[in-house]
């Protein structure tokens, strides 16, 4: 009787503290929307500003996102390697970048920085994805039939030993990327600022990202990934080879991450072995977000991570006059991240796990 | 008429961790038969479907067809071989359309227009699926899922078809029309191995019988046989 009446109360307490915790989020969102709006301190120009590079950001959070939502969908665990892999693709780039900077090719023009820029993505994909189906074949694919958490322990080993490993080879250095001049300038549109890097950067994320979509929904592979991805028994009943969807998986999740890494680095011009850490905990968050295991949750999760860690720091926190709000763009990230957690475990789109195992 | 067997179970045991599942399975299905696999609940007919479509490992023993082994060949090889299983429960792939799940029976198949046969020979014998076809297969009705399962495993041309207690949970009319299709599938051809529980339409359709109990053989005979059988009758006929 005495313990089932202090449970009830924790039960309420931890009730009321949920609560008071959705009302909290609630009023400094809205509260603080409010007074920075009318503070006035910020022109509409600003706003959009912040908007485009809350897009530029997204997508590239998106395209990261597919890889971890990809390999839970099919396989039920958390590729924390994955973060690696992007990394991977922002070296690969480099490597390219830096070389065609060297020949004097890049910045002759528009053209020649983007046949570099085609070339380091399509190297960055050429990197990656043998990279992570080694990861695959080495780390996961032996503990296939083990609880969940062994495979999970695995990957953050597997995260580990690829960081160290490209520290082993290219040193703790920050490595910076060449400047590419054509991306630096702005849109002829007045009002608003937008770079050609973030056009190209969002462009060629919806282009994959397209392509991904229609790959999965469209052809026999995808359809049999999808297949797997519900049922792995059956669908090798139905004749259909589930170590080649599982690998194809891993292959497409790398080739996104492979190119995301490279359009990353040219937003942000510099890459060494833990790049990877941050976007890839960030897009994790997007994938949760979404709904983990969902397609276009990853991409819409992706989306929103983007503006709500561009938006969210002016918008939120300026009015309450808290310094430098923007230095706390992963509070803010993080936050999210738990509050989905706590409050909708299955994400935007996602539908409750129990659900879909039925 | 010298019978051939086209698929040979031969003494296989099969382990779960230390529960010693089958203890040594002797089955033999010749071309063109229907025999029935029957047995109380847990006595191991899934695990001797499984054990043949290679998704469980026999720890020894072997499995046949046509006299070639085909122990230890990975599940979706044996699909292309000829032996397609339609599992215990329907499995649909729910989140996948009714044209999808047909597509992906057929996934061994390597000409497009063996694919639209395939799906247009489904819809003639379920005309019900047709209507359904855009519609995601955890939406549609039990009888229409295990429509929908067999319509799949057809996909593919199976030689040898295994079926799990395809009348499981359905109506009377229904589990009628499973035994009519399963009629038609083998007046067309096809060699079927079909475990049930429903034992009495079983014996009525088949041509021989096994009974399973504990992972063993106990009886086997021809189903007319197993029909007049006191053991069977009383143990799963129900009658006294
Ligand atoms: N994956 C598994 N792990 C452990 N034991 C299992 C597993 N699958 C089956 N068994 C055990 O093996 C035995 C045979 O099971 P099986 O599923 O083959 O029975 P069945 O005859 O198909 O029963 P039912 O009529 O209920 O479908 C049972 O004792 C069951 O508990
Ligand atoms: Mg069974």
């Amino acid at each position: 009787m005495k313990a089932s009446l202090i449970e009830r109360l924790t039960e309420g307490a931890i009730a009321t503290f949920l609560w008071l915790l959705r009302v909290a989020v609630v009023l400094v969102v809205v509260v603080g929307s409010a007074l920075t709006i009318m503070s006035g301190r910020y022109s509409l120009e600003v706003y959009v500003g912040l908007v485009v590079s809350g897009l530029t950001l997204g997508s590239i959070y998106a395209l990261i996102a597919l890889g971890y939502t990809m390999v839970y969908g099919i396989l039920r665990m958390i590729n924390f390697a994955h973060g690696e892999i992007f990394m991977a693709g922002a070296f690969a780039g480099y490597f390219v970048v830096t070389a065609s900077d060297k020949l004097g090719f890049l910045n002759q023009g528009p053209v020649t920085a983007m046949i570099t820029i085609v070339v380091a993505i399509l190297v960055a994909v050429a990197v990656a994805t043998p990279i992570a189906l080694l990861v695959e074949k080495i780390a996961y694919r032996p503990l296939r039939n083990a609880p969940r958490l062994v495979p999970l322990i695995s990957a953050i080993g597997a995260s580990f030993v690829l960081q160290y490993t490209f520290r082993g080879f290219f040193g703790p250095g920050i490595y910076s990327y060449p400047t590419v001049d054509f991306l630096d300038q702005t849109l002829p549109i007045s009002g608003v600022i937008v770079r050609y890097v973030d056009v190209i950067v969002v462009i060629s994320a919806f282009v994959m990202m397209t392509g991904l979509y229609l790959f999965v929904m469209r052809t026999k592979l995808g359809t049999a990934i999808r297949a797997v991805s519900e049922d792995k028994d059956t669908a090798a009943l139905m004749g259909i080879d589930v170590n080649r969807a599982i690998v194809t998986t891993f292959g497409l999740g790398a080739a996104m991450a492979g190119a995301a890494g490279v359009l990353y680095a040219l937003l942000f011009r510099q890459v060494f072995f833990l790049t990877g850490f941050v976007p890839g905990i960030k897009a994790f968050t997007a994938a949760v977000l979404g709904g983990i295991g969902n397609i276009p949750g990853a991409m819409l999760g992706g989306l929103f991570l983007g503006q709500v860690e561009s938006i969210g720091p002016t918008l939120f926190l300026d009015g309450f006059n808290v310094p430098s709000p923007n230095q706390l763009k992963d509070v803010i990230a993080f936050t999210m991240l738990v509050l989905v957690l706590v409050f909708r475990p299955s994400g935007i789109l996602g539908e409750r796990i129990a659900r879909s195992r039925a | 008429m010298n019978p051939t067997p086209i698929l040979e179970v031969d003494d296989i045991h099969v382990y779960y961790g230390n529960i010693h599942a089958l203890k040594g399975v002797s089955l033999t299905i010749n071309k063109g038969e229907i025999v029935t696999l029957i047995g109380a609940n847990g006595a191991g007919k899934t695990t001797t479907l499984n054990a043949i479509s290679g998704l469980v490992p026999s720890r020894e023993g072997q499995v046949r067809l046509r006299g070639e082994t085909i122990s230890g060949v990975a599940s979706h090889l044996i699909v292309g071989r000829g032996i397609v299983q339609v599992p215990e429960g329907r499995r649909m792939f729910a989140r996948l359309t009714v044209e999808e799940n047909l597509r992906m029976g057929g996934y061994t198949l390597t000409r497009a227009a063996d694919v639209q046969a395939g799906i247009d020979r489904a819809f003639e014998m379920f005309p019900r699926l047709k209507e359904r076809r855009t519609q995601v297969a955890g939406t549609l009705s039990g009888g229409e899922q295990q429509m929908l399962a067999i319509g799949r495993a057809l996909m593919a041309g199976p030689e040898v078809l295994l079926l799990d207690e395809p009348s499981m949970g359905l109506a009377p009319v229904l589990v009628d029309f499973v035994f009519d299709t399963i009629s038609r599938l083998h007046a067309e051809g096809t060699t079927i191995l079909l475990v049930e529980q429903n034992a009495r339409m079983a014996l009525q359709i088949a041509d021989r019988g096994y009974v399973i109990e504990t992972g063993m053989i106990v009886l086997s005979d021809l189903a007319a046989n197993l029909r007049e059988n006191d053991t069977v009758r009383k143990a799963y006929l129900g009658i006294v």
